[in-house]
């Protein structure tokens, strides 16, 4: 048990700290550090999916006005560290999918470095690539673990016989497309090099982390941590994208080390960030239910089947909430990848949560059909006591609160049987429930000063536009028992002290306990009148921490399908979500991360889509003309709210984390309703009308 | 992106020598589309001629009734034409339907139905394609279907290698309003001036799928015309497409209904704006059921050619457009009996 702060701060909607400097364009990004003279990189990539480059043309380029240096892997400066594959960037001719990285161009403009680049002639030695992802594979295997650290596979009881023996089953294959992040501000990196300086090289990089971005190019470059800076005061999104710096910012560095004193910038375009800034894995789901009359679960098994990249292991834990959603004796989860000449996936918003509440809550409704029973109802009979994966008990679960509340706001009781018709439209209701697993960070450490009759708190955490800003100083305020005002917060830079990735909805959880450590030594040391330059500092390890509980947020998403009778068009007119997450630090904020992650929930279900092209080894679709997102137009009424819950054993602040949950199941949902009205059952997302025709009067 | 000059003449006869007289030239208006193949290395003019300024941006009533724009006009500027907007609903409608208000802003009459394909692999220079870089082949052949043609191909599954093979669509929403309305298109090119209707405008790919209109190098178009429609005349265009807005056709559909007749367009079907004359034949004369327009449109459709590719392929479309001409012809004749 946790003694949670006295909301004061806590708890206000106030607008965000950097809103203004946002809205006026002044907050400075990472390419538009303002430094002198800088140059500009143009990446060469492959444009093979396998083999080897045998020869690369740069003699002309090289000799071109205004063209500062050309980096191939034959000239290339050796890397300290090729421990991790991704970074070891033009350390070999080998090329392992299209679009690695197989040069780069530094030139007086950016015009230039582009057209020298894509003008450098390379000839390539080209095998026969394998890139297309099946479950009939026989080269699938068990990785070790999967992302996070869970375990690959488990089981309990017999499956297969409750299968046999069971009234009612479900037996379905479900499939989640793969998926790019896009965040709207690219990956981007201002960089600098000064061998004789304290600290030699300096990024200006667009990340969800200061510190573990420069634990890693410090590795790569065998630099002492302490001679690398990384500063990002503000990200223009990542969504898991830039939670790990990708191959970009090695290279970008190693343009910067080849140009010493001079500044050089790198942005990838839209096209390039498809090959190289991770993306989501597609996935198959095989699920199997068996259930009694009532509903009542008696096995549930998700057997996934989904891919990585031979050049380095990515295993997003698909199906890791289906051990942990709902009651069952018999339960089994495996987890079997195909690795494949392909660029390498890695996190996006959720992994694991959200293509992993895809097939599960979809034949959860298949099985409410099955049983004509409401798919609500069919959750709560559901509900289990305690984790079913660990045996724990719940910190605090209110999935079957927000399941009744959702339905009630929505006006799930008008319901009805389905394929009900307005007009041109039918018309249909569907439900799905949200988890997201509530997480803090081993290491992040905060001061706090006393400085000139305020309180400033320090620490290296990222805002990728989530309100860390606005948040931390809110958290800072009740743990010293001042007023907000009086509080200033500075995060984006490792001369603070270390903080944890943005990732896992966990820096609120992370960095707030951090603060909120620091706050209590300096109280504990300098009381409530404290001097000038008073200092005190605090880690995540001094502050209370539960194992005996399974800690979670929990949620219930409501979707309105409409489906055109005539051509198929889907529109959803409205989006209802309920949360339980615990305490809302600051509800403006709060809320637009709960509706973005359904608005990307919405946006996955209809229409997000990288369509891969096995014959050549690359998304097809690769910019944001082709790659649909949901725009505008598509986006009608998305509600979210919360309940008022209270977990004492989360943290200090009692907070669960909530950048995730929003897009966890929100598909389930869209699809749900979509058979409600039409009858059509999708089981492969993106749910296109070309899906919807054949099943239309 | 490679070099080039750029140029902004001082009268079109000026601009119109300027690119006759270099062979790898090009005229420039909103750049709506120029602009991104310049970054992307699909286009890799020497010269970039600017007629932005240089036509007439007006609407303008014309003696017999029609309508001309002027080239410079923009899509937001026609579409917001209270004629337009009365006369020549499909016309709105179509413009409206099209990308973004910022893009509408920028985008021109003269330009937009010379847009370029939105095929994927004639965006990308590292796939081979016809129609960028002639008989390289043809990359969407068994690929990404999904917004390519099934009419005015040969076959399910062309031949990938010939230097033929083109299965790209043409993405303007306004060609196929104009289409459907019989416009004229005016036209200033070295050796002077001259008309030809649109539905001559845009070709199919043949053995020459690089080339997607019927314009000799040099010739600029100046204005289009609208030719005047009897009373009583209905017309509605509609678009069928992945998401709610900012995206192209997957199908749509240019409906014109007169006293005569039906004419009819279809987008996202073909290289060219795809007038469906045959369906046109069999409706003539007819009552606008849906079983006549059905039958009509079995006939029309009777010759398309399914593509096959990567999720999924684009055979859908043809139950698809079929069902939305079906449903706006129903709209129509519903609208006129109210």
């Amino acid at each position: 048990m946790t003694d949670l702060l006295e909301p004061r701060a806590i708890g206000q909607a106030l607008v965000r700290r950097d809103g203004e400097q946002k809205v006026r364009g002044t907050a400075t990004y990472a390419y538009e550090t303002p430094v002198e003279n800088p140059a500009f990189c143009h990446p060469v990539q492959a444009t093979i999916a396998r083999g080897r480059v045998t020869a690369m043309d740069t003699a002309a380029a090289e000799a071109l006005d205004g063209v500062l240096a050309v980096l191939t892997p034959f000239n290339a400066e050796r890397l300290a560290s090729t421990d991790d594959a991704e970074y070891a960037v033009l350390q070999s001719p080998e090329v392992a999918f299209r679009g690695q990285l197989i040069g780069v161009v530094v030139a007086e403009t950016s015009e230039l470095a582009r057209e020298v680049a894509d003008g450098i002639t390379v000839a390539y030695a080209e095998q026969p690539h394998d890139s297309e992802l099946r479950t009939d594979r026989p080269d699938l295997y068990a990785p070790e673990q999967v992302n996070a650290g869970h375990p690959t596979d488990t089981s309990e009881g017999d499956v297969e016989a409750a299968m046999r023996s069971a009234e009612v089953t479900v037996d379905h294959t479900y499939e989640t497309q793969m998926l790019h992040n896009n965040p709207i501000e690219p990956h981007a990196t201002t960089a600098l090099w000064e061998p004789g300086a304290d600290v030699p090289l300096t990024l200006w990089d667009s990340t969800q982390g200061v510190h573990p971005d420069r634990a890693a190019v410090s590795e790569v470059f065998g630099l002492d941590e302490q001679q690398v800076r990384v500063v990002c005061p503000y990200v223009g999104g990542g969504f898991g994208s830039k939670g790990n710096p990708h191959a970009n910012v090695m290279l970008v560095a190693m343009a910067a080390r080849a140009l010493p004193g001079r500044p050089v910038k790198l942005a990838l375009t839209r096209q390039q960030m498809f090959f190289l800034a991770g993306y989501r894995t597609p996935t198959i789901q095989r699920l199997q239910l068996a259930a009694d009359r009532r509903g009542r679960l008696q096995a549930i098994a998700i057997d996934v089947v989904e891919q990585t990249s031979k050049v380095k292991e990515f295993a997003e834990q698909t199906g890791v909430p289906t051990r942990m959603m709902y009651a069952s004796p018999n339960r089994r989860s495996t987890h079997r990848l195909a690795a494949l000449d392909v660029p390498i996936p890695s996190w996006m918003r959720a992994p694991g949560e959200c293509p992993g509440m895809f097939g599960p809550e979809v034949a959860l409704d298949e099985l409410a059909e099955e049983l004509g029973m409401d798919p609500v109802q069919l959750r709560i009979v559901n509900e289990p006591d305690v984790d079913p994966d660990t045996g724990k008990p719940w910190s605090s679960r209110h999935l079957v609160e927000c399941l009744r509340e959702g339905a009630q706001r929505f006006g799930w009781s008008d319901r009805g049987p389905g394929r009900r018709r307005e007009g041109d439209w039918f018309v249909g209701y569907g439900v799905a429930s949200s988890v997201y697993p509530t997480m803090r960070q081993a290491t992040s450490t905060a001061n706090v000063r006393f400085e000139r009759g305020r309180y400033v708190a320090e620490i290296g955490a990222a805002d990728l536009g989530t309100g860390a800003w606005t948040v931390l100083p809110q958290i800072a305020a009740d743990a010293l028992g001042v007023d907000v005002a009086d509080v200033e917060v500075r995060i984006g830079d490792t001369r603070y002290p270390t903080a944890s990735v943005a990732g896992g909805s966990s820096g609120t959880n992370t960095w707030g306990s951090a603060v909120s450590v620091a706050a209590r030594e300096f109280r504990d040391k300098f009381g409530t009148d404290p001097h000038d330059g008073d200092e005190a500092s605090g880690d995540v390890d001094q502050a209370a921490m539960d194992e005996d509980h399974a800690a979670y947020a929990f949620g219930a998403q409501f979707a309105e399908v409409r489906v055109h009778a005539d051509t198929g068009e889907l529109r959803v007119p409205r989006l209802t979500g309920v949360f339980a997450c615990g305490r809302i630090i600051n509800p403006r904020t709060a809320r637009s991360q709960l509706i973005g992650g359904m608005t990307m929930g919405m946006s996955m279900a209809l229409h997000e889509n990288s369509v891969f092209d096995p014959r050549i080894g690359q998304v097809a679709n690769h910019d944001l003309a082709e790659y649909h997102i949901s725009v505008n137009a598509d986006v009608q009424q998305i509600e979210a709210h919360w309940l008022d819950e209270h977990d004492p054993y989360v943290n200090v602040m009692g907070s669960k984390g909530i950048g995730e949950i929003g897009i966890t199941g929100t598909a389930a949902a869209v699809v749900n309703a979509v058979h409600h009205a039409t009858g059509v059952r999708v089981r492969s997302l993106p749910v296109t009308l070309d899906k919807m025709v054949p099943g239309l009067p | 992106m490679k070099p080039f000059s750029y140029a902004r003449p001082g009268d079109v006869a000026e601009a119109v020598r300027e690119v006759a007289a270099e062979p790898n030239a090009v005229f420039l208006a909103g750049g709506t589309n120029l602009v991104d193949h310049l970054k992307l290395g699909v286009a890799t003019p020497d010269l970039v001629v600017d007629v932005r300024t240089l036509t007439s941006q007006e609407v303008t009533d014309l003696p017999d009734g029609g309508l001309r724009l002027g080239a410079a006009s923009t899509n937001s500027e026609v579409a917001a034409d209270r004629r337009v907007r009365e006369r020549y609903p499909v016309l709105a409608q179509a413009l409206l339907a099209g990308a973004t208000g910022q893009l509408r802003n920028a985008a021109t009459t003269g330009g937009n139905p010379l847009q370029r394909t939105r095929c994927v692999y004639f965006q990308d220079v590292t796939t081979p394609c016809n129609k960028r870089e002639p008989g390289s082949g043809c990359s969407a052949v068994g690929g990404y279907t999904r917004y390519h043609a099934v009419l005015g191909v040969d076959a399910a599954l062309p031949d990938p290698d010939a230097p033929g093979t083109c299965i790209a669509t043409h993405p303007s929403d306004m060609a196929v309003a104009l289409a459907a309305l019989d416009a004229q298109v005016q036209v200033l090119g070295p050796s002077g001036a001259r008309t030809l209707p649109f539905t001559d405008l845009h070709r199919l790919p043949g053995d020459d799928p690089a080339t997607d209109t019927t314009l000799g190098h040099g010739e600029l178009i100046t204005a289009i015309d609208l030719p005047p429609l009897p009373a009583g005349t209905r017309s509605a265009y509609r678009k069928v497409r992945d998401r709610a807005s900012y995206a192209f056709a997957l199908v749509s559909v240019a409906a014109v209904v007169t006293d005569d007749g039906v004419r009819l367009a279809l987008g996202g079907v073909a290289h060219t704006p795809w007038r469906a004359t045959r369906a046109e034949e069999l409706l003539r004369g007819r009552a606008l059921t849906d079983d006549v327009v059905r039958a009509a449109m079995d006939a029309e459709l009777a010759a398309a050619q399914p593509q096959p590719g990567i999720d999924g392929g684009n055979g859908f479309k043809i139950p698809l457009v079929h069902r939305t001409v079906v449903a706006t012809l129903r709209q129509l004749t519903t609208e006129a009996q109210a």
